[in-house]
């Protein structure tokens, strides 16, 4: 039987790729953001599943709350990289050393 | 059974994918394994019986995020092969980050399982009365109202921030010029001609 631990493992195990793609597609801002999508689905994903298990639909609201956010986030992320690619030619996160962080 | 089974298919087809994004060689070739892990990821949310956030990852996620990651990585001309340059340099500290993370996740779902944390943290199963659908829409147009106008209004800033962001007026684009519109007269504008039978009109 399918049970809570199923779901938030796989969701942990989602969440623990997304951060080891940020960590090594270091200097690609586009795979950077698709980790971050992975992110927040795994974060849907165990909201969805406390939702269900815990037989509340407030999770599903708030699942729905961040795949707004993230769908935001995605558009001005890419219209972010989009003019950075414009002026430098490249998308590498190194060139973005204007302000010497 | 078969949900047993399906959930182990959507399960592992979704970490497969998720894995091959960040490993592919082609970024196109990653947001396709993108797609696929969305895709994946609507079916495991269907078991749970939330039938509308899957049907949302599909519409919102693949239909529109995903096309967009498409669209960018197909309209930039990058040489991505060094882009991957920091690649190797980065893995053994990188999955060290990641197993750190696995162990406290898999440590905190153990911990959780192990005794009820909050005392109303009961499995029993939604009360399946009214559809998933419409349950919901009468908590976000009730409860929910303010949470999701303002939902509402974050979309339409991004939506503007984008635009504004990568809006660049070009010096050669074909606008309406109202004045000149306006300050044209009919005998500016147009000749009268007489032509000969069996002649044209030169213009």
């Amino acid at each position: 039987m399918i049970g809570l631990v199923h779901y938030l493992t796989v969701a942990a195990i989602l969440f623990v790729i997304g951060v080891l793609g940020i960590f090594l597609n270091r200097r690609n801002v586009i795979l950077m953001l698709m980790c971050i999508e992975l992110l927040l689905l795994a974060v849907n994903i165990n909201l969805v599943a406390f939702s269900a298990y815990l037989g509340d639909l407030k999770g599903q609201v708030f699942a729905m709350f961040v795949l707004t956010v993230a769908a935001a986030e995605a558009a001005i992320g890419l219209a972010i990289m989009m003019i950075f690619f414009r002026r430098r030619g490249t998308i590498a996160i190194d060139a973005a050393d204007q302000m010497r962080g | 059974m078969i949900a047993l089974i399906a959930f182990y298919l959507f399960a592992t087809v979704t970490i497969t994918s998720a894995v091959l994004v960040i490993f592919a060689r082609n970024p196109v070739h990653s947001v396709l394994w993108l797609i696929l892990g969305f895709f994946n990821a609507a079916g495991l949310m269907l078991l749970t019986g939330a039938e509308f956030i899957a049907m949302l990852l599909v519409i919102v996620y693949v239909g529109a995020v995903a096309v967009l990651f498409l669209f960018v990585v197909m309209m930039l001309d990058i040489d991505f092969s060094q882009l991957r340059s920091g690649f190797n340099r980065n893995l053994p500290f990188g999955l060290l980050i990641a197993l750190v993370l696995l162990v406290e996740i898999v440590i905190a779902i153990t911990a959780y399982n192990a005794g009820p944390a909050f005392a109303h943290a009961s499995g029993a199963p939604p009360a399946n009365a009214v559809p998933n659908i419409e349950a919901l829409g009468t908590m976000l147009y009730g409860q929910y109202l303010l949470p999701f106008e303002l939902a509402g209004l974050i979309l339409l800033v991004a939506m503007i921030g984008a635009i504004v962001l990568t809006h660049r007026s070009r010096g050669d684009a074909r606008g309406q010029k109202a004045s000149r519109q306006i300050g044209r007269r009919p005998e500016e504008a147009i000749r009268m001609a007489q032509p000969a039978v069996g002649e044209g009109v030169s213009l």
